[in-house]
């Protein structure tokens, strides 16, 4: 059972790999710049430029929730969604209001004066001007010079959307503990969700850890893979998240696998590092080191993997949508949208795939590492 | 990297590793605990349930074979009783035989005796009736005799050679 899993994982980071090359490719759009669009409409997205610049946006995290923009009849911008609450701890304090004041501005021009302190939004970042400053001026490489970036502690999109999974996960799985009070064989939707829960139990986290320990790390283990899971179906959604793309989210999850590994590591585990046995001495005091860094790699490693693979995903849809922009005028109208369509089609089913994949890789490798730091050595 | 590092928000760190730390506590004790218990209860509960159906399987192949057991007791005992039967039947069968000879032989002895009794008595009586009728006679004859001695004794001689007694 194991090897044939391993190499079907195997074959679908093959898969990944294989599509991270088309992803630079929509980077790369920007090169062959097309301004030779006839008649612009103020703030529609239909250039490459402003295509590549929309997807860079949407990878970002965001201090609104946007669903979409259109032109009225007065050619004026609107922008539907809501706004989310910008908390932040300035120089002066803590500030906290709703996004809406920055009025769906991200080039940091509109400044929002709040009890003494000036911010704006820039990139998706809130930067807070050095006293007397009016306006943001940039430097050279345009970074912002006469502001510097405050912790920003808002409900940003991805914030929201972490609220959101959470309490899915609570009320679907809250609902299923409470079936087991009236019958021992859930029924409805928490048919489908016992399932789940067994495979995490049975065939990551016991085989990983072992019979032994697993039980304390099953908690985790879940949360993580139905989190990770359910944030990554909901990226896929229209709405736009983008929860396990975003750094700080996976660097979380990585961290806390790191603390438990190493919270949990018993002596073995420390002496494998520190003082491998079966080696000669001077190859101890060498692997130290190697196997030192090596704790900090194998999080690192699972921080990178799970970003890169949903960002790239994100940016390739992305990407293969905007074929029926950008490929208009070559194809033409019904020809661009049903390429596009196509492509992307077939791209978001492998996306669902993937979404469940790199939960299950993330979980696994997890239960893997504390697997490693609990794990008896008997033998020798 | 430079890029990477950019887009790094410490604030959403901190936001998520404090909302995953609590999101971590809620699952556990509202949903993962009360699941995996009960998944745990029930799969135990399989469990005996398995061994209880193995256990009553062998408890039954027990009673058969004490069944079995008690039958062939049964059986032997059933034999047992047959054949002291049989014998008790043969025995009386026996007895009654001999007793019968040996009541039968009692009768046959008695029947000797009164035989021998009678034909005593008999004799004797046929003796006493001889000697009467010889009595008898002899009167007759010696009436007889008296009228006609000579002749007649000869005839007497030749009439109690006649009557001779065999006893």
């Amino acid at each position: 059972m194991k090897p044939r899993r391993s190499t079907l994982s195997a074959l679908y980071f093959t898969l990944l790999v294989a599509f991270l090359p088309l992803d630079l490719q929509a980077f790369s759009f920007n090169d062959f710049g097309d301004k030779s669009s006839a008649q612009q409409e103020e703030g529609a997205v239909d250039t490459q430029e402003k295509i590549s610049a929309y997807i860079e946006h949407h990878i970002k995290d965001a201090h609104d929730f946007h669903l979409f923009s259109y032109n009225d009849a007065e050619g004026q911008r609107k922008h539907v969604g809501f706004a989310l609450p910008v908390i932040v701890y300035t120089s002066q304090g803590v500030r906290a209001f709703m996004s809406s004041a920055f009025h769906h501005d991200d080039s940091g021009q509109y400044v929002v004066e709040k009890d003494g302190v000036s911010l704006v939004k820039y990139h998706e970042k809130i930067y807070e001007l050095n006293e007397k400053e009016v306006h943001l001026v940039f430097d050279a490489s345009h970074h912002p010079e006469n502001a510097h970036a405050v912790l920003d502690l808002s409900i940003t999109k991805s914030v929201f959307g972490f609220l959101l999974v959470s309490m899915l996960l609570l009320i679907g799985f809250r609902s299923l503990a409470n079936q087991y009070k009236k019958r021992s064989v859930p029924i409805g939707f928490g048919r489908v969700l016992e399932p789940l829960v067994l495979y995490v139990r049975d065939e990551i986290a016991k085989p990983n850890i072992g019979e032994k320990h697993y039980k304390r790390f099953t908690g985790f283990l879940l949360t993580v893979f139905f989190f990770i899971w359910a944030s990554n179906l909901l990226g896929l959604t229209p709405l736009g998240f983008n929860i396990t793309g975003q750094l700080a989210v996976t660097f979380t999850l990585a961290l806390f696998t790191f603390i438990i590994t190493q919270f949990s590591g018993n002596k073995d585990y420390w002496k494998h590092i520190f003082w491998m046995p079966g080696v000669p001495a001077p190859m101890k005091v060498i692997l130290a080191p190697i196997e030192l860094l090596g704790t900090i790699t194998k999080p690192f490693s699972l921080m990178i993997r799970l970003f890169a693979n949903i960002s790239a995903g994100h940016i390739v849809v992305m990407s293969l949508i905007s074929i029926a922009i950008i490929m208009k005028s070559s194809m033409g109208v019904v020809g661009a949208t049903a390429l596009s369509f196509a492509l992307s089609f077939f791209l978001t089913l492998i996306e669902l795939l993937v979404a469940f994949l790199q939960a299950y890789i993330f979980t696994m490798l997890s239960a893997l590492f504390i697997g490693m730091a609990v794990q008896e050595h008997d033998h020798h | 990297m430079e890029q990477l590092i950019n887009d790094f928000s410490p604030g959403l760190f901190i936001m998520q590793s404090i909302l995953m730390l609590v999101v971590i506590f809620l699952m556990v004790k509202f949903a993962w605990k009360p699941i995996v218990s009960s998944l745990e209860e029930r799969e135990e509960g399989i469990k005996k349930a398995l061994e209880s159906a193995e256990q009553a399987k062998a408890e039954m192949q027990n009673i058969s074979s004490a069944n079995e057991q008690l039958m062939k007791e049964a059986r032997e005992e059933r034999e047992q009783l047959m054949k002291e039967a049989r014998d008790t039947k043969l025995k009386l069968i026996a007895d009654a035989e001999e007793a019968a000879q040996e009541e039968s032989a009692k009768i046959v002895a008695k029947a000797k005796v009164s035989i021998e009794l009678e034909k005593k008595e008999a004799l004797a009586q046929i003796k006493r009736e001889a000697a009467q009728l010889s009595v008898a006679l002899a009167e007759k004859i010696l009436k007889a005799e008296l009228s006609a001695p000579a002749k007649n004794a000869e005839h007497i001689d030749k009439l109690l050679k006649e009557v001779s007694l065999k006893s």
